[in-house]
């Protein structure tokens, strides 16, 4: 059976109608949607064993506590971690990289350097920008080919024994280049520097192996993992965790507190302040499970199908231009424009068949700067997204040019 | 494959819209202008730039608009522009955005309406002079 046959009855929301048609959800790039089990799991937390976790000593404070770290642990499974200890629980993607950027920002000076990509996600490219403006650190980016794929020769020189941290996207979202993060972390360890890995588009998508990537950190969220909104990874080499002071306070991150000063707390608690996400992190272990049942390698094979129907189809029609790089190996991610027609126009049009694609520039402008364009349309694809699907978007798309 | 009508659009792009996007009236450079303002939408990225021709007693007697926008924003900004040539600073100064949705026809959702003011602030800025190219 093929993967979309089996997954399509366990998404509840894929009985929409919308516009007078069947949703057709490309959109998951942005955030996918959630399985059943997802949905009940978290409803049954709610229902059965919700509590504040950690220091609630009665039953429900308990449940709630064991369900928290089991989420931890299926993590840790999932990335390949080497211990639980090297899981954080973030608000998302943003917020983990927001942490560590204002954690590792604390140990820079003057004239130290901090090396990013051109095609970040703006998440990854504004605390960076934020950290070298407080500390007078040196920002560089490193250009992008125009096949998409990242310039290792200029990142060769653009790294350097000032090189403090060097922040990069695993997979980009816009062009959905996969970048070579072994290699890239290898470069970067010839300077000791700190490697920061967002995986906000390849978490959903590709095996990820923490002992094989070798990176400092990577962070990722669960909302486009098929999980809920509002919680997210921050792994951290035990290592590097161990070096760096808390990068924000509160509650469960301390041991002993005085009125001038504290004891920080073991990891990963120390990383965690406050009531962490409870509800979110159950559902975070439906969706891994979910994906595991379905196997990643699977997953990824059928991702890859779609994309590559993808990427031939709109090849053949007239007036559209595609980025990235021009194979199926990369993520689930197809960016496009149709000549004559504003992205935004585009995703409007396919909005009235039912088609839900994302427009703009994606949280990366220096990206469609260096592209040449205000914007792209953007189709991604998930577990449940059909070869049918995509031929009703070829052939809606294929029709556009005598749409407005 | 099937074939696909995407015309239908719903209400979205209404008549108007579609003739203005094709054919914006006031379209071009203006040579000479005394007000000129460009803004983006940071939602999408759309750029616009409002040249003006203000006369010593504050009637506008040209406008034209360049830019990079969507088929909404460009219908916009080319009512903005008809609407306010030939008219006082303050009655320019005074255009809403249902004045412009009254000419536009059309059936616009919450997330476009940034499409529709974008040339009002454009409008602003450039009357107030507070924002220069």
């Amino acid at each position: 059976m093929r993967l979309d046959e089996q997954t399509r009855p366990d998404f509840p929301i894929l009985q929409r109608i919308v516009n007078g048609r069947p949703l057709v959800y490309f959109d998951s790039g942005a955030s996918s949607q959630k399985p059943r089990a997802v949905i009940e799991a978290m409803s049954q937390y709610y229902e059965r064993s919700h509590a504040n976790v950690h220091r609630s000593i009665h039953t429900l404070g308990e449940e709630a506590t064991e369900l928290y770290e089991l989420a931890r642990d299926a993590v840790q499974r999932f990335i390949g971690a080497a211990s639980r200890e090297e899981v954080v629980f973030t608000r998302g993607t943003t917020d983990g990289l927001g942490l560590i950027a204002e954690t590792i920002g604390r140990t820079l000076a003057k004239g130290d350097e901090i090396v990013v990509t051109e095609l970040e996600h703006h998440s990854n490219l504004i605390p960076w920008q934020l950290v070298a403006r407080d500390r007078g650190a040196a920002l560089k980016a490193v250009p992008i080919l125009a096949d998409g794929t990242v310039d290792l020769v200029a990142l060769e020189r653009l790294i350097t024994p000032r090189t403090r941290v060097v922040a990069f996207a695993h997979v980009s979202n816009v062009l959905g280049t996969i970048l070579p993060v072994t290699e890239i972390v290898r470069r970067a360890r010839t300077v000791n520097a700190i490697t920061v890995v967002d995986g906000a588009q390849a978490a959903p998508h590709l095996r990820l192996d923490m002992s094989a990537l070798e990176c400092d950190f990577y962070v990722f969220s669960a909302h486009k993992m098929l999980g809920p909104t509002g919680i997210g990874v921050m792994y951290g080499r035990r290592a590097v965790l161990d070096s760096l002071e808390p990068g924000r306070g509160g509650s469960e991150m301390i041991k002993e507190v005085w009125i001038d000063h504290a004891q920080w707390n073991d990891l990963p608690w120390r990383f965690e302040p406050g009531t962490p996400p409870i509800a979110e992190a159950v559902g975070l272990t439906a969706a891994i499970e979910y994906l595991e049942k379905l196997g990643i390698d699977r997953v990824a094979e059928h991702e890859r199908a779609l994309t590559r129907q993808t990427l031939e189809g709109l090849a053949r029609i007239p007036g559209v231009t595609l980025y990235g790089p021009p194979t199926a190996e990369r993520g689930a991610v197809v960016s496009f424009t149709v000549q004559g027609l504003h992205p935004h126009d585009v995703a409007a049009l396919l909005d009235a068949e039912g088609i839900a694609v994302r427009a703009g520039h994606h949280c990366a402008m220096p990206l469609m700067r260096r592209l040449g364009v205000v914007g792209t349309s953007r189709a991604t694809f998930s577990v449940f997204n059909s070869p049918d699907e995509v031929s009703l978007f070829l052939a809606t798309v294929a029709g556009l040019h005598s749409a407005l | 494959m099937s074939t696909a009508t995407p015309s239908a659009a719903g209400g979205l792009y209404s008549d108007v819209i579609r003739e203005r996007w094709r054919r914006p009236r006031h379209r071009g450079e203006l040579p000479g202008a005394n007000a000129v303002a460009e803004d983006v939408n940071p939602l999408c990225g759309d750029r616009v730039r409002l040249m003006l021709t203000i006369e010593p007693g504050g009637r506008i007697a040209a406008v034209r608009f360049v830019g990079d926008s969507c088929a909404i924003c460009t219908a916009s900004t080319d009512v903005l522009a008809e609407l306010i040539t030939g008219r006082p600073r303050d009655e320019a100064r005074a255009i809403a955005a249902a004045d412009l949705l009254a000419v536009l026809q059309a059936e616009i959702r919450p997330t476009r309406m940034r499409c529709v003011t974008l040339p009002i602030s454009v409008l602003a800025q450039a009357l107030n002079g507070t924002k220069t190219p």
